[in-house]
C-alpha cells in the first residue's frame, strides 16, 4: 500500500482568473489542501481540527478555522428549487459520450409537449457545449435585483450556461474548483426559472468538484436521479463504472443507463460496424452488472452532430430515423421512471 | 519553486496532450505517442494526470498493476524496457471504484507525481490529461514551469462542438506559454468495411480549418479505426510478440509515424541541456 503524502498545496493562482469578470464574493473556502487522514472527524463537524487525528494533520488549521453547522445558502436554494417539480442529472465517467448531446435531446423531446415548462442547466464550466446545442450561441444572462434570467431558446425551454458570461466566446475558464463551486452555487440559487416541470442538468465528465458540488447543494431540495450516458467500448464502461460507484456513495438514484454511439449503418450500403466494439458486453451488460435499469442503445448518426453543430433539434429534422425513435423511447422510458404522466 | 520538479532530472523531452474536450481521443494519442517512439528506439515514459477517469492502464494491458515504492520514489509499472507507466489506476484496488476527489487533493497528487516517481532515464515523457482547463491543468502548469517542456499536442474530433472548446484549450495554452506542437484532427471519417464508402460521422475538417485560421500547425487526420481499438482490446493473446510489435502491423501505425516523424523533425533540444541548473 502506497501512502498518500499530506503535501503542502498552495491556493495560489499563479496564472490567474483574469479573463472572466468577477461574478460573486467566492464562499468561504471549506476545501482542505490535503487528503483527510484516517479517523477525520469531518471539516463541518464540532470536533474539526480539535480531534486526535487532527494532529499532524495539514489541513488542522484550516479545519479549525471552518465555520460549524450547515451552509446557510442551502435553505435559500431549497426554496427556490421548491418550484421545480423533476430535476434529472445527466452523467457520464466519461467525456465526449454524448452527455451534452443527449441533455439537449431531453431539454427538446421535453419541450416538445407544450403543457411542459423546462429549464437546462450547463454544469460543464470548462467545456460548456449546450448552448450551441440548442442554438443560443452569442446569448447572453440579464441580471436584475431578483437573480439571473434564464436564456430562452423556446416558450417553454430556458437554459443557463457559463458561455453566457463570457467576454469573448473563446475564452478559456482557467478556474480550479472552489471557483467552479462558487458559480454552481450562484446558477442554483440565483436563476429565475420559476415554475419548471423538468430541471435537466448536464455536467462534465469526472467525480470531482461539480459533482461533489452539485449533489450537496441539492440534498435538501431533491434530486430524482441520474441518467448515466455512456458508449459501448469497455474503456469508456471503465470510467462508467466509478461514475455509479459515486452516485451509490452520494446517494443518487440511477434512473439509467443509455447506450450512446452503438453501431453505425453506412448510408450507402446499409452495412452495419461496431464502430465502438463492445468487447464486454456494452451498456446492457453493464447495466445488468450494476443492477441499474437499461434504457436503450442510439446508434451513430452523422445528422446528430450535424444538427448539434448547428443548434437544431434533430429529433424535429428526423423524426423518421431511427435514432430518433431510440431516443424518444429512452425519453419516455425515463419519464415513466420519474412518476410522469406521458 | 524555481526548479524542476526532481522526477524529470533525467528525462530529455516532455509532451503533453490536451483537449479542451472529452472523448476525442487524448488517451489513443498518448498510447500511439509511446508506441510510435518506443518503436524508433526511444525509452518513453507515460504519465496520466486524468484522475477520476483514468484509461491509461487500459490503454497498455496494465490492469490491475500496482506501483511499488522503492528507496528511490515510485516504480512505474514497465511495459518493457523502454516503456514506463504512471497512473493513478495503478494505485487503486478496484477498477469500478470511484475517485471522488476536489481540487486540492487532485492537485496534491499531481504534485507528488512530478516529484516521486523515479523514471530514471527517458528520452521522452508523454502526458496524457482529463479535458478542460482546471486543478490538472493549472497545477501541470505550475510543476512544469521551470521545466521547459516540448510542448502539446493538441487532439480534436472535426465537428464544431469539439472545435470550440479545443480553442479554449489553446487560450489556455498561451496563457500559460505551452508551445503547441500542433494539432491531430482524430476520428476524421470512417471507411465502411463493406463498400469502401467513406462517412464523416463526426463531420470533417474542423481541426484542419482551426490551424489555417489561427496558423497552428496541422500534424494530420486520423479515421476511425476500429481495428485500433481491437488490438487494444484484445492484447491479451501475445504469442510472444509485445504491443509494439502488433502496433507496427495496425493501420493507424503509418499514419500515426508520420505525425511523429514531423515532431521529430523539429529536433527540439534535449531539456537537460537548456536547463541552468
Amino acid at each position: 500500500m502506497i501512502a498518500v503524502r499530506p503535501h503542502q498545496a498552495q491556493e495560489e493562482h499563479r496564472f490567474a482568473d483574469g479573463e472572466i469578470p468577477e461574478l460573486a464574493p467566492q464562499p468561504n473556502n471549506p476545501y482542505l489542501k490535503a487528503p483527510e487522514p484516517e479517523h477525520c472527524p469531518g471539516p463541518e463537524s464540532e470536533n474539526a481540527g480539535k480531534s486526535d487525528s487532527c494532529t499532524g494533520c495539514a489541513n488542522k488549521e484550516i479545519c479549525s478555522s471552518l465555520p460549524k453547522g450547515p451552509d446557510p445558502d442551502l435553505p435559500i436554494i431549497t426554496e427556490k428549487l421548491s418550484s421545480v417539480k423533476h430535476k434529472i442529472l445527466v452523467l457520464s465517467g466519461k467525456g465526449g459520450v454524448g452527455k451534452s448531446t443527449f441533455t439537449s435531446m431531453l431539454a427538446w423531446a421535453l419541450a416538445a409537449d407544450d403543457e411542459l415548462e423546462v429549464g437546462a442547466m450547463d454544469l460543464d464550466i470548462c467545456g460548456p457545449s449546450l448552448p450551441k446545442m440548442l442554438g443560443a450561441v452569442g446569448e447572453s444572462i440579464h441580471a436584475s435585483n431578483s437573480g439571473w434570467s434564464p436564456v430562452y431558446v423556446g416558450d417553454n425551454l430556458g437554459m443557463m450556461s457559463i458561455q453566457f458570461m463570457l467576454p469573448d466566446k473563446d475564452s478559456a475558464i482557467i478556474w480550479r474548483g472552489s471557483k467552479k463551486n462558487g458559480l454552481i452555487k450562484q446558477f442554483l440559487k440565483d436563476v429565475n426559472w420559476g415554475q419548471l416541470d423538468y430541471l435537466v442538468i448536464d455536467t462534465p465528465p469526472g467525480t470531482s468538484d461539480e459533482h461533489l458540488s452539485v449533489t450537496s447543494y441539492m440534498k435538501e431540495s431533491g434530486i430524482d436521479g441520474a441518467l448515466v450516458v455512456t458508449t459501448p467500448q469497455e474503456v469508456a464502461l471503465l470510467d462508467v463504472r466509478k461514475e455509479i460507484d459515486f452516485c451509490k456513495k452520494a446517494n443518487i438514484k440511477v434512473l439509467g443507463l443509455v447506450e450512446n454511439m452503438s453501431g453505425f449503418v453506412c448510408p450507402n450500403c446499409k452495412g452495419k460496424s461496431m464502430i465502438f466494439k463492445p468487447t464486454t458486453g456494452g451498456g446492457e451488460a453493464l447495466a445488468k452488472e450494476m443492477g441499474i435499469p437499461f434504457l436503450g442503445s442510439v446508434p451513430l448518426d452523422p445528422r446528430i452532430g450535424k444538427s448539434c453543430d448547428t443548434g437544431e433539434s434533430f429529433l424535429d429534422m428526423y423524426p423518421d430515423s431511427p435514432a430518433c425513435t431510440a431516443i424518444l423511447d429512452v425519453v419516455d422510458a425515463l419519464r415513466d421512471t420519474v412518476g410522469d404522466e406521458v | 519553486m524555481e526548479e524542476p520538479p526532481k522526477s524529470l532530472a533525467k528525462v530529455k523531452h516532455i509532451i503533453l496532450v490536451l483537449s479542451g474536450k472529452g472523448g476525442v481521443g487524448k488517451s489513443s494519442v498518448t498510447t500511439q505517442t509511446a508506441l510510435t517512439l518506443v518503436s524508433k528506439g526511444y525509452k518513453v515514459g507515460v504519465l496520466d494526470i486524468d484522475l477520476t477517469g483514468p484509461s491509461i492502464p487500459r490503454m497498455f494491458g496494465l490492469e490491475g498493476k500496482k506501483i511499488h515504492q522503492s528507496s528511490k520514489g515510485w516504480v512505474p509499472v514497465h511495459l518493457s524496457t523502454n516503456l514506463k507507466i504512471m497512473s493513478l489506476g495503478f494505485l487503486i484496488n478496484d477498477r469500478g471504484s470511484s475517485v471522488v476527489w476536489r481540487g486540492p487533493k487532485k492537485q496534491a497528487m499531481i504534485k507528488q507525481m512530478l516529484s516521486d516517481v523515479f523514471w530514471d532515464e527517458l528520452d521522452y515523457l508523454i502526458i496524457d490529461t482529463p479535458p478542460g482547463t482546471s486543478d490538472e491543468h493549472i497545477t501541470i502548469a505550475e510543476e512544469l514551469k521551470f521545466a521547459n517542456p516540448d510542448g502539446c499536442i493538441l487532439v480534436t474530433t472535426p465537428q464544431q462542438i469539439s472545435v470550440d472548446d479545443v480553442k479554449k484549450e489553446i487560450n489556455f495554452c498561451n496563457k500559460v506559454k505551452f508551445k503547441i506542437l500542433g494539432l491531430i484532427e482524430n476520428m476524421s471519417g470512417f471507411v465502411c468495411p463493406y463498400c469502401d464508402e467513406c462517412t464523416n460521422i463526426f463531420s470533417s475538417d474542423g481541426g484542419m480549418n482551426l490551424c489555417r485560421d489561427l496558423g497552428l500547425r496541422f500534424l494530420g487526420k486520423l479515421p476511425i479505426d476500429p481495428s485500433f481499438n481491437e488490438m487494444i482490446e484484445t492484447q491479451g493473446d501475445k504469442e510472444g510478440k509485445t504491443l509494439v510489435d502488433f502496433y507496427k502491423e495496425n493501420t493507424s501505425f503509418t499514419r500515426f509515424n508520420d505525425i511523429i516523424q514531423l515532431i521529430l523533425d523539429d529536433n527540439l533540444p534535449n531539456r537537460l541541456q537548456n536547463l541552468t541548473l
